[in-house]
């Protein structure tokens, strides 16, 4: 899987690098930009969002090949807090930038984050494959996983679980530095806090992976992460009304009640290099990508419309 | 002028050791300003929370309830998290105790030389096994055979951290172990033999109290290295802020809490301060770890 790394490239970019000391060194501003060099674009941010941005920093560099997307996870919080120091130029976020968050960028950086929102997730609620459970209403929800909540076995909701003598419901949650934990806390428990004593996972794979091995566990991650050895339950905004499955459709149409937006963020409206590389996500070909990871891309139309078109971005929305 | 053949030093030579003192003595004298510095810059950072308002050192120490990034009510409770430290600590200990100071008796009194160094070898190669492979090891192999074994319903617990730090310890142990039981003059091996000692009693009734410090100063670094442990423990305890009821409970650790979120903490924040706080915490705990055995030591030396 190693590529060879090409030695001429290097050293040019070394040269160049020289050169944009020496043209910072005499007052100008030196940009991580040159013609000859490689661009190196620094992303940070949700773990819901990493598969994703991996998989658009690979697509992109045959797409442009003098560009390079530097791509870590971490969490929301963690994307963002680098994008308010300034440490990298793109930051992912499964959430909304909070007022506070946006005031502390342009009070650090001068500059007002850009949102862009490339693409929908679906947060879905995984119990083991075994578990007959047809479906999960927001209260439910919110009795088993809120502080307060009442509910600690699966008899208390109904549910016999095959093969198992103690059936105390294993809550599955997140670290709280992630975007999924403030979404889920947000839409799923009304923004009450988690009640303590949950399994804190530190990523989106390990709920899932968690919850396939546990067959008494409950836990919440994003749809792309679906395996074999677990099941969606499909959720009811409330008691009596129908359960809704997490479907691309779904999301669209706003009737699954846990569907969120996955968002860019950079400081200021971006430029150049990291322009073009949000134009090219936001098109055909990087849209697809987000198909492809299971999440649901920003338009039903998206995917087909004309390609080669990286000017086209109605559906960015820079917000002030 | 004075032209005796007394032997004259080079210059070079009284000037290079005196310069050679200096180095040695500075590197003594480090340690002190490290450990005054390290502390100082972790409590400039903690410092300002206490007295925040809304933050109260009663609900710091003695309250489980941790909720740093709650939307409604923050609380900062470690109760939970240094129980879960303690606990952990103290069953890798039952554990790491046994083992290791058997280990180190064995080693230094009843196998071969050439047995020794083999072991020796090996134990050296555990204590040299990164801490992040522990974690994956009590993530994957661990947990998988608690779960089997026991029925728990989730492998990552309490037991599982122990075990791990167990093993993690363990190394600390002998090797500090063995060296005070060889420590111990020969002359006292001799005496005990010419009254009529069987290998045991010597070992129970005159290497044991002999090498008393030592493997004291052994238990104890053991039991910092497990309290320190931040990676293995955050992988292997399942990370939930509550107080263990059993063995299989999962649990969250104070090293590992600091360590899951410190990255998003914005500096400056209360939440940032009180990790660092909870660092000092931690710092004091070893402290009076130190500082006890160290009286308890002192005691031993007097009598």
């Amino acid at each position: 899987m190693t590529r060879p790394r090409p030695q001429a490239p290097f050293r040019l970019s070394a040269l160049a690098l020289a050169a944009a000391f020496a043209v910072s060194a005499c007052g100008g501003g030196g940009t991580k930009e040159t013609k000859a060099s490689r661009t190196v674009i620094q992303n940070k941010g949700s773990d819901t969002m990493v598969n994703v941005a991996q998989v658009w920093a690979e697509e992109y560099r045959k797409a442009a090949p003098g560009v390079e997307v530097e791509v870590s996870g971490g969490g929301s919080g963690v994307g963002i807090a680098a994008l308010i120091k300034g440490a990298v130029d793109v930051a992912n976020a499964s959430r909304d930038l909070k007022p506070s968050e946006a005031e502390q960028a342009t009070k650090n950086t001068g500059k007002t984050p850009a949102d862009f929102k490339v693409g929908y997730d679906a947060l879905a609620v995984y119990v083991h494959k075994d578990n007959p459970m047809a479906e999960i209403t927001l209260e439910q929800l919110t009795e088993l996983y809120a502080e307060g909540g009442k509910v600690t076995r699966w008899s208390e909701l109904g549910v016999t679980i095959p093969g198992v003598k103690d059936d105390t419901i294993v809550r599955v949650s997140r670290q709280s530095s992630s975007g999924t934990y403030e979404f889920f806390r947000e839409h799923a428990l009304g923004n009450r806090d988690f009640r303590l004593g949950s399994r804190d996972l530190n990523g989106s794979k390990e709920v899932v992976e968690l919850v396939g091995t546990t067959p008494t566990a409950i836990g919440y991650s994003g749809m792309g992460y679906a395996t074999a050895s677990v099941k969606m339950v499909p959720v009811a905004p409330k008691a009596g009304a129908p359960a809704v499955a997490p479907t691309i459709a779904a999301v669209h149409d706003k009737t699954y009640p846990l569907a969120r937006s996955l968002h860019l963020y950079t400081l200021g409206e971006p430029e150049g290099a990291v322009k073009a590389y949000i134009d090219w996500i936001l098109s055909p070909a990087g849209q697809r990508v987000v198909e492809d990871a299971g999440y649901v891309p920003v338009a039903a139309g998206a995917a087909e419309a004309p390609a080669e078109a990286p000017a086209a971005t109605e559906t960015a929305q820079p917000k002030p | 002028m004075d032209t005796t053949a007394r032997p004259v030093r080079p210059r070079a030579a009284v000037l290079g050791e005196k310069a050679l003192e200096a180095v040695i003595r500075l590197s003594g004298v480090s340690a002190i300003v490290f450990v005054a510095a390290i502390f100082f810059f972790v409590l400039r950072e903690a410092a300002p929370v206490l007295f925040s308002e809304g933050f109260s050192l009663k609900q710091f120490l003695f309250s489980t309830e941790w909720y740093p990034t709650s939307a409604t009510n923050v609380r900062y409770g470690t109760f939970a998290l240094t129980v879960g430290t303690v606990s952990v600590t103290a069953l890798a200990m039952v554990l790491a105790v046994p083992f290791g100071l058997g280990a180190a008796i064995y080693l230094s009194e009843f196998c071969s030389p050439r047995v020794r160094e083999t072991l020796k070898v090996v134990i050296e190669l555990l204590s040299a096994i990164p801490s992040v492979v522990w974690g994956f090891v009590g993530l994957t192999v661990m947990s998988k055979l608690i779960v089997s074994s026991t029925g728990a319903p989730v492998g990552v617990n309490v037991l599982n951290g122990g075990i791990i730090l167990a093993l993690m310890s363990v190394p600390v142990i002998v090797s500090i172990g063995e060296d005070a039981l060889k420590a111990v003059p020969d002359s006292f091996r001799e005496a005990g033999v010419a009254l009529g000692a069987t290998r045991w009693q010597l070992v129970y009734r005159v290497l044991l109290p002999a090498a008393k410090n030592g493997l004291l100063a052994a238990v104890l670094l053991g039991v910092g290295r497990a309290v320190g442990e931040t990676m293995a423990v955050l992988m292997a305890t399942g990370h939930a802020v509550h107080i263990p009821g059993s063995l299989l409970d999962s649990v969250r650790t104070l090293t590992a809490n600091i360590a899951a979120e410190l990255g998003e903490a914005p500096s400056g924040s209360d939440h940032y301060r009180v990790l660092f706080l909870t660092g000092t915490l931690l710092f004091l705990i070893t402290l009076v770890v130190n500082l006890t055995a160290d009286f308890i030591v002192r005691g031993i030396r007097r009598k």
